[in-house]
């Protein structure tokens, strides 16, 4: 009797990887699969972050896929280790700040390190060739898997026919015929193979499953690099883009206000690290200030924290401010007009 | 008869992970970086304050062999208890 030979799949949480992880498996292979979080995700954090979605949380899509295909998911932090992809991508960035190939080349890459520390024979991959501009056309996948080090070990069951074949193929480890031809963006595709497969339920995020697809995100990112002069993040500096309206009135600071409750308690975890804000005088927002600041930008900001709260048609109104060791003081200002919160303050 | 029988009861371990403020997948990675370091039968209590959890833990726990022994939320916290299955 034959060996069983073992796959890792690299599971997005979307329908491609799923599919593949499936093909697979209806070959007898044992498939389990592999999810990276390099805090770019968008795996429901701001569901998680605002109050008015709590009612009904939303689902890590990557864990739900694997319950339903019924293997065992594991989810490796990559946070520290993607910063060199995203700070210096060898291969530039797509239409944001995504660099889409570097990504895809690391995570193959740390596929294949996982395969040989757990005795797995080839990794599996939902990529088609033309879905995707920057990583997935059919110019890239050689560079994909060579780059990575994964080589002929990679397989991508859905455009498998339309690549050379790979060890697993050549070694009869899985049937090519039993693979597919897939090409393009049209998704018709993929949803006849799921309606193939009983699948019914499946997560198609319309910009992708990165926030560094995102225009606004990736604004704020390139705002926060100019803001503090140099590449580099911590994983809360990534986290606090996700959540608040961030106004840069000054090149030496910023304002993240609250939009609603569930931001303003996720807020309330940094007031250790920020000198926050509130009116105290009416409800409204809390804020925090990220940059250093004369007493004259605390007033200004102020003003706008101000702007914000209930209380913004009135004369004056109280705003507290308190440092981060939880000292507090009490200012009256006049609150900003709309026109006088200028649009290009907003990131 | 003859002969001695030797019973070795294994100590369970309960432990408390704090994952408060860390949004999901995180507090499932740690919780699964931390039942690496138990072993069969011992629990786990992971508190967090990302409502997502109610979800995933559940979920990574069924995929991966472990029960859940008890949920619970209050106060802007969410608090799962569960026990390591067999490894």
């Amino acid at each position: 009797m034959s060996k069983q030979r073992k796959a890792v799949a690299l599971i997005s949480g979307g329908l491609d990887s799923m599919l593949a992880a499936k093909i697979v498996m209806e070959q007898g292979v044992h498939v389990e699969g592999i999810n990276f979080f390099t805090g770019f995700c968008v795996e429901g954090h701001t569901h998680a972050i605002r109050a008015q979605d709590n009612a009904k949380p939303n689902r890590n899509n990557a864990l739900w896929v694997a319950e339903q295909l019924g293997i065992k998911l594991h989810i490796v932090d990559v946070i520290e280790e993607y910063k060199k992809v995203l700070i210096n991508p060898k291969h530039g960035y797509g239409s944001h700040m995504n660099p889409c190939l570097d990504c895809k080349i690391f995570m193959v890459n740390k596929a294949k390190q996982w395969i040989v520390e757990n005795d797995f024979d080839f990794i599996i991959t939902g990529e088609v060739i033309g879905q995707r501009p920057m990583s997935q056309t059919k110019s890239k996948m050689p560079i994909v898997a060579k780059q990575s080090g994964a080589d002929d070990l990679l397989l991508r069951p859905m455009c498998a026919k339309n690549l050379p074949a790979t060890k697993p193929e050549l070694e009869g480890w899985v049937d090519r015929e039993k693979l597919h031809d897939i090409t393009g963006r049209s998704r018709k595709p993929q949803i006849e193979m799921a309606k193939q497969f009983g699948i019914d339920d499946y997560s198609q995020p319309a910009g992708g499953c990165c926030f560094l697809t995102d225009k606004y995100y990736s604004a704020k990112l390139v705002d926060l690099w100019k803001a503090q002069g140099d590449k580099d993040y911590e994983l809360d500096d990534i986290m606090l883009l996700k959540v608040g309206r961030h106004i840069r009135p000054k090149p030496n600071f910023k304002l993240i206000v609250a939009r609603e409750e569930g931001e303003g308690r996720f807020l309330q975890g940094y007031k250790k690290e920020f000198i926050s804000m509130h009116c105290s005088s009416h409800p409204g927002p809390l804020t925090l200030i990220d940059g250093e600041m004369s007493a004259e930008d605390l007033f200004f900001a102020a003003r706008i924290v101000a702007r914000y709260a209930q209380g913004r048609d009135e004369d004056q109104v109280d705003i507290t401010i308190t440092q981060k060791d939880g000292s507090e003081r009490t200012i009256q200002v006049k609150p900003f007009s709309k026109a006088e919160v200028l649009n290009e303050w907003h990131v | 008869m003859s002969g001695t029988f030797k019973i070795v009861m294994q100590e369970i371990i309960r432990e408390t992970l704090n994952a408060r403020r860390l949004l999901c997948p995180l507090p499932v990675i740690r919780t699964q970086d931390k039942v690496k370091q138990l072993n069969t039968g011992d629990q786990l209590e992971v508190i967090c304050t990302d409502p997502g959890v109610m979800h995933d833990i559940p979920a990574w726990c069924r995929i991966n062999g472990h029960k859940v022994l008890e949920s619970r939320s209050g106060d802007h916290e969410y608090i799962i208890v569960l026990e390591v299955g067999k490894k």
